[in-house]
């Protein structure tokens, strides 16, 4: 583990740029026992380029809790570095006081006692008011957003991302790029993209019969006397982590020879500055950036990273912007002579308690939110535990959808997809339905029952752990592992795909799984067309119904080594 | 995230099938580099180049492309497959362009490998792994 002061010196060393970052600040603000809207927004203007960032909201429009992770491995070459340093590790390496704001927007630890203090983040209102001060100061300011943004919440799913497409259009959005935008198939996504007022760009995504560039790859600003290209990169995985059959016309794909002929086009038409909007993931945006020549700034996507500072990869600076709304990006840039001198960086965390909303978007949201209001404010029952998703391996809120999967479908072992969106509750409060469609919204949510035997549950972890621990990040797809419920496992993430899942136990006899017999599984989320049964959201009501009040022991079914 | 029972089945006795053959198939392998060069020494380098997939998006129509200017032939194989053998293209002197592409079918994760055979006798070799994966969780 390196230091706050190692990591940037190993940086900047590397680099001919010149930057600052805007964590210092926040530091003083917990000294000072103050936060206000003016000292979370307080930026020295840099440069004559400014970019905002916003990325991964999954449709959240008013201010969630989310729980960083706890657990969030990374193996090879970026083991123990950003944004592989969770807790008192990250608090240590970017110098944060622990219990202070920072501490609790960044970290998972005394999570619900913070909460407590510092309150919701997000909401798309107080995120309209961060933007708006920001143009005001400076107009040319170009916003961005990194895609999972159609999807993620009940009123999403309801309005098949109406609501939050017309937000992001009051915002003024002005270029995007994707991922599980598709999954609301390829119809509705024409529709909504033939409306958006910017363009959907993703020089990755191509059509699959002929092999041709099907959007647009990259678009122009001309701002601060700068001509800027950004390239937008689409979730490369798209039809192989989500159900391809419900965009059958497209093919992703990294293509990172196409991304440096994309650098190599827009730099002989004259870009001083190349940006990537990315939604590769942070790993596999590291790696890209050091492969493709000529990207001046990636602002990555995808894995939900906060990171309070850029990480450098040669002359290429890596933002990473978080998810959920919990914060934005601002970063200045000095853009001269046909190049970046250097830049100016906040992560800026929206506090909502802090943060006044902006009244017309705050509007606009309530107007979307008033037909659904009854169905997402009923009471479902309440919890006890603080309920949340995020960490490589189980999280409570899965562990409760497991357990539904289990009584409600009567199922030997169960799997919950390990995805890493979803809203945390906070212990002691009601669960409603708007909190179960948070952690389940979906177009493919059918909760299947089948059988499958003992060897191929453990083809399955095996390929779904290589997907996470493959040390080449370009065959990493970017969740977290599956959720496993009625069987406990081991995991040497450190060992080759077929090595790493060993112990796999049947809980509730405490036998070891046996290869060859039929064990009866339930599961959701599956890409396959034509998964029958009802939505998991309809299974977990049930069962929280059943229970009344929520109160989970803690889970130590999965064993992790190899870390 | 998860195949179907059905699928599943069909994926697993084809890793399990695969597994019980490498050795017939590393030799199918070596047999067909030896019949392309005529045992004449290859070296991996940048004069071809393999495009393919990182991780296969459907591995029974996996596209893939080679270049590698002014080959008189490129040999594509397929490492892992029952039968490695996918093509040999062949230009002619007047080919504009030494490049071509095709769509090839991976039972697993594997290796796909391109020979070019330069005017000059020499061969290049560049290979890609290819994953086939039954995916499903991405987040």
């Amino acid at each position: 583990m390196i230091s706050r002061r190692e990591f940037l010196q190993a940086s900047v060393a590397a680099s001919a740029l010149y930057g600052a970052s805007g964590i210092g600040n926040w530091s003083k603000l917990a000294a000072q026992q103050a936060l206000t809207q003016d000292q979370l927004l307080q930026f020295d203007a840099f440069g004559n380029v400014t970019l905002v960032h916003i990325t991964d909201i999954h449709a959240q429009l008013k201010p969630i809790w989310f729980r960083e992770p706890e657990i969030n491995i990374g193996v090879g070459d970026v083991a123990g570095v950003p944004p592989h340093v969770t807790g008192a590790d990250f608090l240590k390496m970017f110098n944060l006081t622990p219990g202070s704001p920072e501490a609790y927007a960044l970290t998972y630890q005394d999570f619900s006692a913070l909460g407590k203090t510092y309150g919701k983040m997000g909401g798309m209102d107080r995120v309209a008011t961060v933007v708006n001060a920001i143009r005001a100061e400076r107009p040319e300011a170009i916003l961005l957003d990194g895609g999972d943004t159609w999807h993620g919440s009940m009123t999403s799913h309801m309005t098949k991302g109406q609501d939050v497409v017309n937000v992001m259009n009051k915002l003024g959005v002005e270029a995007m790029t994707s991922h599980w935008e598709w999954t609301l198939g390829t119809e509705r996504v024409k529709e909504i993209v033939e409306g958006l007022p910017f363009p959907f760009l993703g020089q990755n995504i191509f059509d699959a019969e002929w092999d041709e560039p099907a959007f647009e790859p990259y678009t122009w600003f001309e701002r601060g006397g700068a001509k800027i290209a950004v390239i937008g990169q689409a979730f490369p995985y798209m039809p192989i982590a989500n159900p391809g059959w419900m965009f059958p016309e497209y093919s992703f794909g990294i293509r990172a020879e196409r991304m440096q002929e994309m650098v190599d086009e827009v730099r002989a038409e004259g870009a001083d500055l190349v940006v990537v909007l990315s939604h590769n993931g942070f790993d596999v945006d590291r790696k890209m950036a050091g492969q493709v020549q000529g990207i001046d700034v990636v602002l990555t996507g995808h894995t939900h990273d906060a990171i309070p500072e850029p990480v450098l990869v040669g002359q290429t600076i890596l933002i990473a912007s978080g998810s959920h709304g919990k914060y934005i990006s601002r970063v200045d840039l000095d853009v001269r002579d046909g190049r970046m001198m250097g830049f100016r960086h906040k992560l800026i965390p929206i506090f909502s308690d802090v943060i006044t909303p902006d009244p017309e978007m705050a509007a606009l949201i309530d107007a979307e939110r008033a037909p659904f209001k009854d169905q997402l404010e009923e009471v479902i029952g309440k919890t006890e535990s603080l309920l949340y998703r995020r960490g490589n391996f189980n999280g409570t809120w899965d562990d409760l959808i497991c357990d539904a999967m289990l009584s409600e479908r009567d199922a030997e072992v169960v799997m919950s997809p390990g995805v890493r969106w979803g809203a945390s509750v906070m212990p002691g409060q009601d669960i409603t339905r708007e909190d179960i469609f948070n952690v389940t919204a979906m177009s493919y949510p059918n909760c299947y029952r089948t059988e499958m035997t003992g060897e191929f549950l453990n083809v399955i972890l095996e390929d779904v752990a290589d997907n996470l621990f493959n040390p080449d990040p370009y065959y990493q797809q970017g969740g977290d592992m599956v959720r496993v419920g009625g069987m406990g496992f081991a995991i040497d993430v450190s060992q080759p795909m077929g090595k790493r899942i060993s112990s796999m136990t049947l809980l509730k006899t405490n036998e070891a799984i046996d290869p060859a017999r039929n064990y009866v599984v339930a599961g959701w989320a599956s890409v396959n067309e034509g998964t029958e049964g009802p939505p998991i959201w309809d299974v977990v009501e049930s069962h929280i119904r059943k229970i009344g009040t929520v109160t989970l022991a803690p889970n130590t079914s999965v064993t992790v080594t190899g870390a | 995230m998860i195949l179907s029972r059905r699928e599943a089945l069909v994926l697993a006795l084809g890793s399990v099938a695969a597994a019980a053959i490498p050795m017939q198939a590393l030799a199918a392998v070596d047999e067909a580099v030896a019949a392309f060069t005529g045992g004449a020494e290859v070296v991996t380098g940048p004069g071809v180049v393999l495009t393919a997939p990182e991780i296969a998006e459907n591995g029974n129509t996996v596209p893939i492309g080679v270049e590698a200017a002014g080959a008189v032939s490129i040999m594509v194989l397929a490492a892992g497959n029952p039968t490695p053998a996918v093509a040999t293209f062949t230009f002619g002197e007047l080919a504009g362009a030494h490049m071509a592409s095709t769509r090839i079918r991976l039972s697993k994760t594997q290796d796909v490998i391109a020979i070019a055979k330069m005017p000059d006798g020499s061969f290049v070799r560049a290979s890609s792994e290819v994953k086939v994966t039954i995916g499903g969780c991405g987040g």
